[in-house]
């Protein structure tokens, strides 16, 4: 069995804001092995992200706190860590790409000093020593001609390249995880290729587990080993890719598959859309967060949220129509009785 | 039958001014030289990657910007040299939705005046006849009359995605030019969005340019699709031909890169990874403007003569056009008869 990298466990992270309490994590617990890829799947608004940035201690505090749950990081909890002992984590053991390139690279220091810096203070390394490397990284991710782009600016990178950048800081200190939060989503699908493809190679150069933040299902469908789909700060199923999108059990989750167009379809079918909108995270009830919107809503929904029932090897969903009638209201449904075939 | 919109030849170049005295030392070519027809109650799909010109070219067919040249023609009129009065009479015939629903609604102007500002403009109606236009014009797009009383920022995204859709219904348009309507969306509202914009086609005979990145959307609203690299269109052909029987090796290259959301087809999928980043439209390649990073490329002719957009007979009918001197050939039976030199 590969090692247990990390164990999140009933996590929730809420924030204190003047409107009112936001629960932006209910409760997720979810794991990442060595060499495995998670995905975490959700719209805006499903506390995808501030899962992952509760992992990292990066939650702005105030207004944001872990009001509970454990965070084990081989063995060892984070959540009680310091800010000094958990900048130690960061980057060593856990690194994270951000969404936007753009934004997550500051534009008044060279390339070269960013990745640089990481490894300095990580791994205590020379100045001269560290920007060797910082080179050596830009090659391996797929820079053209590093050892002289790593002298530039970021403004002088595309925005695929300032991707490559990131990656390359990511992995420069050698973490066990690495997280991407929707890594691609800021770029073109040809970019797109480039970059899922260097992720893979790192993942297997350098063995670590990989969460994979997406509002994708495509991008899981391509990179995931295992995923788990929130919806309101909640997790209402998770489980292996293939368990997830051939054997789905939450209504919420057959939504996503029915709303999503799909390029390799021959004959042209209605799209089912999820009717209404998002929840509102300051209101939400203490049932289950897609009871406004599920077509198969009953009372119980409204009132708790449904513990998590085992349906398959290693797959669990959260819903309270019972196990029997959830298998023929899916036999029912147009695309997915078109996808199993 | 003649088709509603036809284009020829159509350019804008922006000019590149610098130094004190503002003089142009270059051009960007944003749109160079594009052709296509549709056919009423019919929508044109124009795909391709950020900076392409597929925007710039929605613009320029409403005559929003000024075109460097080429002609423009909406139901046998010439747009290009159309007067101020006859403008104004097409604009009625010619909307557009655009792609951010959170910057093209005035913040200050209460929903039922944001709807009813078209008719205004054109004097169409009374005041009382107006608002009942605005209610009838919400209950169309999904919304209620309630609505009209409250202001942009009191819907989620989807929903003022919907009131812009109102505005472009308000003269009743004949053609609307969608510019990446369903981009800023979730998943679950997207499909929404798209279902409405079908049935809005259906019911008042509507034509759509339909202009966005996502090839699984685009492919799914089409009847044809025409594709854009470096502001030429490289390829048109009919939706569901496209995606069986690229020709463009670029075509090839964009399909292949789309993530499928079924992770089976996802492990055999065959990926065509490009190599480096779009060229600037400032200083576009010699020849075919893709030859750069084509997989297919011969010195001779690929970076020496433009190839021009035609039906190669290896496509699947006379009107699938390719620009590109070694296009894929299908034979009838769908194989590959011809590929790369």
């Amino acid at each position: 069995m590969a090692e247990r990298l990390l164990d999140v466990k009933n996590l929730s992270t809420h924030f204190f804001t003047h409107a009112g309490v936001v629960r932006a994590v209910n409760g997720v617990s979810f794991s990442l092995d060595r060499g495995e890829t998670l995905g975490i799947v959700g719209e805006s608004g499903s506390g995808k992200t501030v899962a992952a940035l509760s992992v990292m201690h990066l939650v702005p505090d105030p207004p944001g706190k872990i009001v509970e749950g454990e965070i084990v990081l081989k063995g060892r909890d984070l959540v009680s860590l310091s800010d000094d002992e958990m900048r130690h984590v960061r980057g060593n053991d856990i690194a994270m790409i951000f969404q936007d390139p753009m934004t997550s690279l500051n534009p008044v220091f060279k390339i070269g000093d960013q990745i640089a810096e990481a490894i300095q203070l990580h791994q205590g390394k020379s100045k001269r020593e560290a920007w060797r490397m910082a080179a050596a990284l830009l090659a391996k991710v797929g820079i053209p001609d590093a050892e002289r782009r790593v002298n530039e600016y970021p403004f002088e990178y595309s925005g695929g390249m300032r991707q490559r950048a990131m990656i390359a800081m990511a992995i420069s200190c050698n973490p066990d995880i690495l997280i991407a939060d929707e890594p691609t989503t800021a770029l073109d699908v040809t970019i797109q290729a480039q970059i899922m493809d260097v992720i893979r190679e790192m993942q297997a150069q350098y063995d670590s587990g990989v969460i994979m933040i997406t509002h994708d299902l495509g991008v899981v469908a391509q990179m995931a080993d295992r995923v788990m789909v929130m919806y309101g700060g909640r997790t209402i199923e998770y489980g292996p890719v293939d368990e997830v999108y051939y054997n789905a059990h939450q209504p919420y989750t057959w939504g996503l598959l029915g709303s999503l167009p799909r390029l390799d379809e021959t004959d042209k079918q209605r799209l089912t859309p999820i009717k209404g909108q998002p929840p509102n995270l300051l209101l939400l009830a203490p049932g289950c967060p897609f009871a406004g919107r599920c077509p198969y809503e009953r009372e119980v929904c409204r009132d708790n949220f449904p513990a998590s029932e085992i349906v398959g090897p290693d797959h669990g969903v959260n819903c309270w129509i019972p196990l029997q009638e959830r298998l023929e209201i899916r036999a029912k449904l147009p695309r997915f009785t078109a996808r199993v075939a | 039958m003649s088709p509603i919109l036809a284009v020829r030849d159509l350019k804008k170049h922006f000019p590149i001014k610098t130094g004190i005295l503002k003089r142009t030392t270059g051009k960007v070519y944003a749109v160079d030289g594009v052709s296509f027809d549709i056919d009423e109650g019919q929508t044109l799909g124009l795909v391709g990657e950020s900076g392409c010109g597929k925007s710039t070219t929605g613009r320029v067919v409403l005559r929003l910007l000024a075109a460097t040249d080429g002609l423009v023609k909406f139901d046998g009129v010439d747009v290009m040299k159309a007067s101020r009065a006859e403008m104004q009479r097409l604009r009625r015939d010619m909307q557009i939705v655009f792609q951010d629903p959170y910057a093209s609604l005035n913040p200050r102007m209460k929903v039922k005046n944001i709807i009813a500002e078209p008719l205004r403009i054109h004097k169409i109606g009374t005041e009382a006849e107006r608002q009942r236009r605005v209610h009838e014009l919400l209950e169309t797009v999904g919304l209620t009359s309630e609505h009209a009383e409250r202001y942009p920022h009191e819907f989620s995204g989807g929903q003022r995605q919907r009131i812009g859709l109102a505005r472009a219904l308000a003269l009743n348009p004949r053609l609307i030019i969608c510019d990446e309507p369903v981009s800023a969306l979730d998943v679950s509202i997207q499909a929404q969005m798209i279902n409405l914009l079908e049935d809005l086609q259906n019911e008042l005979k509507l034509t759509y340019l339909f202009i966005a990145h996502d090839l699984s959307v685009v492919k799914h609203i089409s009847d044809r699709v025409a594709v854009m690299y470096l502001g030429k269109i490289v390829e048109v052909a009919d939706s569901s031909i496209m995606y069986t029987r690229p020709q463009h090796p670029y075509t090839e290259a964009l399909l292949s890169a789309v993530p499928i959301p079924d992770p089976k087809t996802e492990r055999i999928r065959r990926r065509i990874i490009l190599e480096g980043d779009v060229p600037s439209p400032a200083n576009p390649p010699s020849g075919c403007v893709f030859h750069p990073r084509c997989p297919r490329m011969q010195p001779d002719p690929c970076t020496k003569v433009m190839p021009l957009l035609e039906s190669t007979g290896g496509g699947a009918s006379q009107n699938h056009v390719v620009a590109c001197h070694f296009p894929t050939r299908y034979a009838s039976d769908g194989k590959v008869t011809a590929d790369a030199p």
